[in-house]
């Protein structure tokens, strides 16, 4: 049972009045994401609904496994089987799929998890906001491992980052996070999506080798190693053991180190491909609001509400936040002495800030975790109290 | 009987296996190349599939496309690729623990779901690579890692669990029966929807430490003697099967497989879609 109506433009380009969960979902369906395996968590639970609805119709498959473990697992399962797939859950559940998680750096397999961040820690708040798991979808699973999460702040943005997440673990061969909110899951606002022929699709690099040639893990064409689906004449093994290039586990010191080094150089030599910021009104700012996510709105209204009064305030919002944003965050440091950090947690994001600054800038926290949205007024308010 | 398990041997695998003398898990493994052969099955449709311990290491020593898992979600990786791809054969190796007790949710889940994949839990009745602890089909008062005063708990039996959370096939040999397995394996292959194979094995290592079992070829005759048709169970009082294992096949059904529910599923779905496209 859908609970909107999508509509055809003149171009046509669908339109609707839509919560981000549900374009989230509409836009993986055009990014050509075929399965979606999910387990019920709010306030993420729309996505399976809409995903178990809408996959039949593309062909696709959409299952609802057992728990989130089996959710997670079957994600990487069906994209090892050659479909471009999806999850999507909720703070308990993004816990449980760790493992699952670091199976998917390891073993390289594009796949996107969608996080709808709810307040923490344990069953805590679940119909309401937070932004508490900057470090869990950083660090959640064990063992270094390389990670793409990017956070969108409106229901367009969720469209296009949704795009964006798809197109990055199909390039890079890597899970990629979207980190939500439940703010912006259930919020209605006007998207409207590209058409088909406007969409700028990437798919996962295959073999140009033939079979008796081919590896699991090819290192002979970059970093980022052809793909081949299970289902066909190239025969592969692939393992969460530590593994050469044929899939096989190693113990050896150098081929260890030569392994990690190549999974997270992939990403760390491509950052300017990976890592998205948007300033609005940096130029002449005296104060700078960093945040990502949602309440990066409530900093743009708290930007218009204070240069009225004559506070020259400018946003950096973080649309990649792992990796990290060093370089746009070290060249604002530089030039603007006030940064304040707006997160909805007790402070995560602040401290990748203070690394990245090199001691640049004055920097605080303004932070909010009592389950409750932000408000512009909030934000100037503790600005102008630091001012004394 | 013709030796056919070369042909199905990864070819740049380096060999020795991680097994020890006289464990099941290689037995188990040959029948099942010898079934999927049997059935005239390509590799390149088979997929091979495992999650974590002794018998679990299997998919990397044979040709078949594989994929060595997480502890106890070989079925939902299976469950993934069965779903993804339904024209493949999607084989599962599970042991008693990655199967019955951190997979156990999955396993049943499985059952009840009925997809076309085919596990075969091998069952040595302890954890043979984290070093000899108890597992869920250790018997009561036997001796394991974590059980120095004799296991507290009650095994599963692994095909009643099985037969009622609504698998189509289940059968059990041990692998002193090679080719009962082997025909088991087959059958549970050929069945559309989820069959589960249980394989009773010796653990002359990490069983015989805790238990004096004696060596691989004393538990496999141990194995001989202890197994009893279904046909000649029924026959026994439960006082002369207590220490018995009763083979055979537990369930032959042939209730809908999921893949097959999906793609009747889609009809109806392509109903709605032609009403979106009307917009």
């Amino acid at each position: 049972m859908l609970f909107y109506k999508l509509f055809k433009d003149k171009d046509g380009r669908k339109v609707g009045f839509v919560q981000a969960n549900e374009a989230c979902i509409e836009a993986a369906l055009l990014a050509g994401m075929r399965f979606f395996a999910g387990y019920p968590i709010t306030p993420s639970s729309e996505m399976a609904s809409v995903s178990s609805e809408k996959l039949p119709m593309y062909g696709g498959k959409f299952i609802q496994m057992e728990d989130e473990i089996a959710a997670m697992t079957a994600v990487c399962g069906a994209s090892m089987a050659g479909l471009k797939a999806m999850t999507a859950t909720s703070g308990p559940g993004f816990s449980l799929k760790q493992e699952a998680i670091g199976y998917a750096a390891m073993n390289e397999i594009p796949c996107v998890i969608v996080n709808v961040q709810r307040a923490g820690p344990s069953t805590g708040l679940p119909t309401q906001v937070s932004q508490g798991d900057v470090m869990q979808a950083r660090w959640g699973t064990h063992g270094d491992h390389p990670i793409i999460v990017l956070s969108p702040s409106t229901v367009v943005e969720t469209a296009d980052l949704t795009f964006d997440a798809f197109n990055l673990a199909e390039k890079y061969r890597t899970p990629v996070i979207l980190l939500m909110d439940e703010t912006l899951a259930h919020m209605r606002e006007k998207i409207t999506l590209p058409a088909e022929n406007e969409l700028k699709l990437v798919e996962r690099k295959r073999a140009t080798v033939p079979p008796s040639d081919y590896r699991s893990f090819d290192t002979r064409f970059g970093d980022v190693p052809p793909f081949e689906p299970y289902g066909g004449k190239y025969h592969f093994h692939i393992t969460g053991l530590t593994h050469d290039e044929m899939g096989f586990p190693i113990v050896e010191p150098d081929d260890v180190v030569k392994a990690m080094d190549r999974i997270h150089r992939k990403i760390n030599n491509n950052l300017d491909d990976i890592v998205k910021v948007k300033q609005f009104q940096t130029d002449d700012a005296e104060i700078l609001l960093v945040s990502f996510g949602t309440p990066v709105r409530t900093c743009l209204g708290a930007m218009e509400i204070g240069r009225k009064e004559g506070l020259k305030i400018g946003v950096l919002q973080l649309q990649t936040i792992w990796p990290f944003p060093d370089k746009a965050v070290l060249n604002l440091a530089k030039k603007i002495g006030k940064i304040f950090v707006v997160e909805l947690n007790m402070g995560q994001i602040i401290n990748e800030v203070q690394r990245a600054s090199q001691g640049k800038s004055n920097i605080k926290g303004i932070n909010k975790y009592d389950g409750l949205f932000i408000s512009p007024e909030e934000i100037l308010g503790h600005i102008i109290e630091s001012k004394g | 009987m013709e030796n056919i398990i070369h042909d199905y041997l990864r070819p740049k695998k380096s060999f020795p296996h991680v097994w020890c003398p006289g464990c099941g898990d290689g037995i188990v493994l040959n029948a099942m190349v010898r079934a999927i052969h049997s059935l005239g099955k390509s590799k390149d449709e088979v997929v091979f599939v495992s999650g974590i311990g002794c018998s679990s290491r299997a998919p990397a020593y044979t040709d078949f496309s594989s994929l060595h898992g997480i502890h106890g979600r070989a079925l939902p990786f299976a469950t993934g690729i069965k779903l993804a791809n339904p024209k493949l054969t999607v084989v599962v190796f599970s042991g008693d623990g990655d199967a019955l007790a951190i997979g156990g949710n999955h396993f049943i889940h499985a059952c009840r779901r009925n997809i076309d994949i085919t596990v075969v839990v091998i069952d040595n009745n302890i954890y043979g690579m984290t070093g000899g602890q108890a597992s869920p089909t250790m018997p009561t008062g036997a001796y394991g890692a974590t059980a120095p005063y004799g296991n507290l708990d009650r095994p599963f039996d692994v095909c009643k669990l099985a037969a009622a959370a609504g698998a189509n096939y289940v059968a059990r040999a041990t692998a002193f029966q090679f080719f009962q397995l082997e025909k088991c394996i087959k059958e549970g292959i050929e069945k559309k929807g989820f069959s589960v194979i249980e394989a009773v094995t010796p653990c002359p290592s990490l069983y015989s430490f805790f238990n004096n079992t004696g060596r691989g070829v004393d538990m496999l005759k141990k194995l001989r003697d202890r197994a009893v048709t279904t046909q000649k169970a029924a026959t026994l009082s439960p006082a002369e099967l207590e220490d018995k294992i009763v083979t055979g096949v537990f369930a032959n059904e042939n209730f809908r497989e999921y893949c097959a529910g999906y793609a009747e599923l889609v009809e109806k779905a392509e109903r709605s879609k032609k009403n979106e496209e009307s917009l």
